[in-house]
């Protein structure tokens, strides 16, 4: 249990997926200019590593490392599918984003107004992959690899809402000209990823 | 994507040269008004990650645009049969194929590389230059335009990464093409001695500085965004 707490705190503020991996950066960038919007982003950030990342697990310890698929029996003890890691864990995101997409829109026309624009963009959000090619380097178990995916996810959100908080006020501020918009966002997250490393202080 | 330029292709009549004009402007532009990073903000996570040095950042530049053309000319060949609700995992899937073969590639030739990129090869998949190139060009462009478009913006991603990796890797440790033959130790070449600036190598100095080339790149060619 300790250690389930550990992973947790470890990935949301330790190893932070963008201030210390700098992952999806895309949307992070594209989608941080108002705070409610980032803040429904994250949200769906959360959920779909949360839901994706056990998958992949079990996809991976179950069907794609060398000899896992001995549970079909003798035969089969002997392959490694590894090679075909991309393509799977990909099909699975996108099709979990799509599955995702489909029943928020089917049971919760409200929610599928503010969350329904994103979810496609997710599919593609380095986040999500990223964190599910970290996941197979380390030795995580289905819990680990689970609180693993949701404090990401958290550590996302906490990014994307706090760079647009700074993004509004920045409205007010009189920044040089060709420095506006993209050049002034790259410093301030360069400043708040500096902040992030006071974290790394931490021994847990 | 905000500053998303899309290209409209006006329909071609008769045919053209092979490197027409416009041909020309589709290597050309990527490289400066409509460069990936610094004007569309595509493909930002890679382009902070892998620049400590130049060499990981030369093999990573080579494999994205080799992925970016080849994937730009299937789809393309192939973008009057995808069915438009299904095309986001069609792209995925053809780009996921071109990534396992470079992936493959570098694991075969260039096993310290391999290692040192770690799961960013696998994130050219997601990278958002493939994506939205594939979106906004080879969706609604002949085979042979969307080669270029993907040349074009592979090589003008792969600009902005060898200028980051210059600068980091200069200033971060002091030396220059590390880990090839013709490594130059620049500081201690001219008998003086540097103490690496260990900013430069985190992620975080590479974000200021991008910001830094931002700043230059639009004083110089006079793009402004209003906020």
């Amino acid at each position: 249990m300790e250690n389930l707490v550990n992973i947790g705190i470890r990935s949301i503020f330790i190893d932070n997926m963008i201030f210390a991996y700098f992952l999806g950066m895309c949307s992070f960038l594209a989608i941080s200019k108002k705070v409610t919007t980032a803040f429904g982003l994250g949200i769906a950030v959360i959920f779909v590593l949360g839901v994706t990342i056990p998958i992949n697990w079990l996809i991976q310890n179950y069907v794609l490392n060398a000899g896992s698929l001995a549970w079909l029996g003798e035969d089969f003890a002997s392959i490694d599918l590894n090679f075909l890691q991309f393509i799977v864990f990909i099909s699975v995101i996108a099709a979990i984003v799509q599955l995702t997409e489909m029943a928020v829109e089917k049971f919760s026309p409200a929610l599928y107004g503010t969350l329904g624009i994103f979810l496609p963009l997710i599919a593609v959000n380095c986040a999500i992959l990223g964190g599910a090619l970290f996941m197979v380097g380390r030795p995580y178990n289905l819990a680990e690899a689970t609180v693993y995916g949701f404090g990401s996810g958290i550590g996302w959100m906490l990014a994307i809402v706090a760079l647009a908080g700074v993004r509004e006020k920045m409205k007010y501020s009189n920044v040089p000209a060709p420095l506006r918009g993209l050049g002034i966002t790259f410093i301030l997250v360069g400043l708040m990823s500096l902040g992030f490393l006071s974290f790394l202080g931490f021994s847990l | 994507m905000s500053a998303e330029v899309v290209e409209v292709a006006p329909v071609e009549k008769k045919s053209e040269p092979l490197f027409s004009k416009k041909n020309k402007k589709l290597i050309s532009n990527p490289l400066d008004i409509d460069n990936p990073i610094t004007v569309q903000v595509l493909g930002v996570c890679s382009a902070l990650a892998v620049t400590s040095q130049i060499k990981p950042a030369f093999f990573m530049a080579a494999g994205l645009t080799f992925v970016t053309m080849f994937s730009n000319l299937f789809i393309s060949m192939l973008r009057d049969t995808i069915p438009s609700r299904i095309r986001i995992i069609v792209q995925l899937a053809i780009v996921s194929v071109w990534v396992i073969m470079v992936d493959q590639l570098l694991k075969a030739y260039v096993y310290d590389i391999s290692k040192q990129l770690s799961v960013f090869v696998g994130l050219i998949i997601t990278n958002c230059i493939v994506m939205g190139r594939l979106e906004a060009f080879a969706m609604g462009n002949k085979p042979f335009p969307s080669l270029l478009d993907g040349l074009g913006n592979g090589l003008g991603y792969g600009m902005i990464l060898l200028i980051l990796a210059f600068f980091r890797e200069l200033f971060g440790s002091g030396t220059l093409f590390k880990g090839w033959a013709f490594e130059w130790k620049v500081f201690e070449s001219m008998g003086l001695h540097y103490q690496g600036n260990g900013l430069m190598l985190l992620p975080a100095g590479a974000c200021i500085l991008l910001g830094v080339i931002i700043w230059v790149q639009r004083s110089i060619n006079g793009y402004r965004e209003t906020h």
